[in-house]
C-alpha cells in the first residue's frame, strides 16, 4: 500500500509542486495519474520510491515512512519507470541493462540469466539482447526501460507517460502486458495524458491539477466530468465525446469505449423496433 | 506544380542490414495536410529527414533515387539551405529551445541567414503573432508549459517561412488541451498562410479532421494513400494502424447489420450518422 498524508513537496527555492496530497493506493490496484502540464504528477510518484522526500506530510510504503526508509531499499519493491528512457538506460547492450540492477541486488548469475531471458521474451526484446539500447527506436528504448525495472519483480509498478511514441500495436500489448501484471496482484501505477488509453483500460483515476487531487475515481465517472476535465486540461476520449454528443437520443452516459458503445447503440436500436 | 516530388528513393543507413524506406515515390501539392503513419519502425522518420535533407547530408549511408522539396534537390543543397524552405518541429520541444528568452530562440534562424535586423524583427513578430504567443516573448523556455514551449518552437521554424512543414508527432507530449490547441494553430497555417503540412502521428483520433490526405506506410513502402475515409479500412486495420475510434464503432455496427450512407472518421461525422438513424 502507498499512501502519502498532506504530502508536500517544493524544488529548491520554488513554490510548492506538491501542495498538500492525501492519497491511498491499494496493494493490487490499477491507478492512472492524470493531469495537465506541470500539475506535479512525476513529482508526486518520485516521493514514492524515496527519490525525493517530502518537504512537509509524509509518504508511507507497506507502512515504512520513506524518510526512515532509502531509495535503494524501497526501490526494491517499487520500481520506477522513467518518462524519458534516456535518463535511465546507460549499459553497452540490452542484456547488460536488465543484469545491472539485479546483480547490485545481489542475485546469483544463473538467476539473473534466467531472469533476463524471460523478461526479455515477455517484452519482445530477445532479439535485442545483444544490441546497445542506444541504437534502438524510440519505442523500443521504452520497453528496454521498463524491461530494466520489471526484471527484479517489484511489488509497486510505476509508469511514467508509458504510451508516447508507440504505435497502436505496441500501446495493445502494453494494456494486456498491464492488465497481466494486475492479475499477478501486483500495483501498477501509470502517468498519462492518454484519455484513449485509459478509456479502454478503465483503471482508477487520479486526477491532479496544480499539485491538488482534484477528482478520484472510476474512468468512466471522471472521464465524463467536463469541470473536472477542464480544469485538469483534459478532453473527453472520442468515444465518450460522440455518446455526449447523443445524450438526447436516450443512449447511456458514461460510456467511454468502442464496445461498451457498440453494446449501448445496438440496445437502443433495438428498443425502438 | 508539386512542392515535394519523391521519386524511387531507397535509403539505407550504414550498417544496416536492409534499408529503411524502399522504392518510395510520391507528389504532394502546395497546400496540402498530409498525415504520415505506420507501425514503429515503418520508416516515418527516415522520409522526414529526406525531406528536410538531413539524409543524405547528415545521416551517412546509401541514398537512390530523387527528391525534390520546393524546387531544391536535396542532394545538391545543405540542411542549412534546405531551412528556409522546410521546417521540422520534433516530438519534444525541449529538445528544440535553447535561448533565455522565447523571442531569442525565434531570432534565432533569421539571424543567421544573415537578414537584416528590421527584417528579423519583422518575421520574428510574425511568427509570435501567428502562435499566439507574442505576450511570452521575454519568458525563458523553461518557465514556460509544454503547449506554450511547442508553440515557441513552431514559432522557431516558422520565422524561417518555410513551404512546407514537417511535424514529428509534436503533440505526444502535451496534456490532451494543450494537443488541441496545437493542432488548431498547425491547421490554421495550412488553411490561412496555405503552408504545406505533413504530420507524423500514431494517433489518427487526433488529427483525422485536419488531414486532406492520409499515407501509410509498412516496412519501408508507402501501403495506402488517399482521403482518410478510403484509407481507414479493413487493409489499414490489418496493419496495425490505430483507425480513429468513432471509425471502429461504426465497422463494428455495420457487422451487426446497421446501415449507414458513410463511416466516419471524425465525432461531428459520426454524431450525424447516428442521429439521422436513430432519428427515423
Amino acid at each position: 500500500m502507498i499512501q502519502t498524508e498532506e504530502l508536500k513537496y517544493a524544488y529548491p527555492s520554488s513554490a510548492d509542486v506538491l501542495r498538500g496530497i492525501n492519497l491511498t493506493i491499494n496493494d493490487g490496484e490499477f491507478v492512472a495519474i492524470m493531469g495537465e502540464n506541470g500539475a506535479g504528477k512525476t513529482t508526486l510518484v518520485k516521493t514514492f520510491n524515496g527519490l525525493l522526500l517530502p518537504t512537509a506530510g509524509t509518504v508511507k510504503v507497506d507502512g515504512v515512512n520513506t524518510r526512515e526508509s532509502s531509495v535503494a531499499k524501497l526501490s526494491k519493491d517499487v520500481g520506477l519507470v522513467f518518462q524519458n528512457p534516456d535518463h535511465q538506460l546507460f549499459s553497452e547492450t540490452v542484456k547488460e541493462e536488465l543484469a545491472f540492477s539485479l546483480r547490485n541486488f545481489g542475485y546469483r548469475e544463473d538467476t539473473i540469466e534466467r531472469r533476463v531471458a524471460t523478461i526479455l521474451e515477455t517484452l519482445d526484446l530477445t532479439r535485442y539482447a545483444e544490441s546497445s539500447p542506444f541504437v534502438l527506436s524510440g519505442g523500443e528504448r521504452k520497453r528496454v526501460a521498463l524491461a530494466a525495472v520489471l526484471v527484479w519483480n517489484p511489488k509497486h509498478i510505476i509508469l511514467d507517460e508509458p504510451t508516447i511514441g508507440q504505435d497502436y500495436q505496441q500501446k495493445d500489448r502494453l494494456r494486456n502486458f498491464i492488465v497481466q501484471l494486475n492479475a499477478q496482484g501486483k500495483t501498477v501505477i501509470i502517468i498519462t495524458h492518454d484519455v484513449e488509453f485509459v478509456a479502454e483500460c478503465k483503471p482508477r483515476i487520479v486526477l491532479l491539477s496544480r499539485g491538488l487531487v482534484v477528482g478520484d475515481g472510476p474512468a468512466e465517472a471522471i472521464l465524463s466530468d467536463d469541470q473536472l476535465l477542464d480544469r485538469s486540461s483534459l478532453t473527453r476520449p472520442q468515444i465518450g465525446a460522440l455518446m455526449y454528443q447523443l445524450a438526447d437520443l436516450g443512449l447511456p452516459e458514461g460510456v467511454i469505449d468502442v464496445y461498451s458503445a457498440e453494446r449501448a447503440i445496438l440496445q437502443t436500436v433495438r428498443r425502438r423496433k | 506544380m508539386r512542392v515535394v516530388q519523391a521519386d524511387h528513393l531507397t535509403f539505407t543507413y550504414s550498417g544496416a542490414p536492409k534499408p529503411s524506406i524502399q522504392e518510395i515515390s510520391f507528389d504532394i501539392s502546395p497546400g496540402e495536410f498530409v498525415v504520415l503513419t505506420g507501425p514503429s519502425g515503418c520508416g516515418k522518420t527516415t522520409i522526414c529527414r529526406c525531406l528536410n535533407g538531413l539524409i543524405p547530408n547528415f545521416y551517412s549511408g546509401e541514398f537512390t533515387g530523387e527528391l525534390i522539396v520546393d524546387g531544391m534537390n536535396v542532394k545538391d543543397h545543405t540542411t542549412a539551405e534546405m531551412a528556409t524552405h522546410v521546417g521540422l518541429v520534433f516530438q519534444n520541444p525541449e529538445n528544440q529551445l535553447f535561448s533565455l528568452s522565447i523571442e531569442r530562440d525565434v531570432a534565432f534562424g533569421p539571424e543567421n541567414l544573415g537578414l537584416s535586423r528590421e527584417e528579423t524583427r519583422k518575421r520574428v513578430d510574425w511568427a509570435l503573432e501567428v502562435t499566439g504567443i507574442t505576450d511570452l516573448k521575454d519568458k525563458p523556455p523553461y518557465e514556460l508549459s509544454g503547449g506554450q514551449q511547442q508553440r515557441a518552437a513552431i514559432a522557431a521554424v516558422l520565422a524561417m517561412q518555410p513551404k512546407v512543414i514537417i511535424l514529428d508527432e509534436p503533440t505526444s507530449f502535451l496534456d490532451p488541451k494543450s494537443a488541441l490547441e496545437i493542432l488548431g494553430v498547425i491547421s490554421d497555417l495550412n488553411r490561412r498562410l496555405g503552408i504545406t503540412i505533413i504530420l507524423v502521428e500514431h494517433r489518427l483520433d487526433l488529427v483525422s479532421k485536419h488531414a486532406n490526405r492520409v499515407i501509410v506506410m509498412d516496412d519501408g513502402k508507402i501501403v495506402l494513400d488517399g482521403t482518410p475515409r478510403n484509407v481507414y479500412g479493413e487493409q489499414a486495420r490489418l496493419i496495425g494502424i490505430g483507425l480513429p475510434r468513432v471509425t471502429t464503432l461504426f465497422n463494428l455496427l455495420q457487422k451487426e447489420g446497421l446501415q449507414f450512407s458513410r463511416v466516419p472518421t471524425t465525432v461531428d461525422e459520426a454524431a450525424h450518422e447516428l442521429r439521422k438513424m436513430l432519428a427515423r
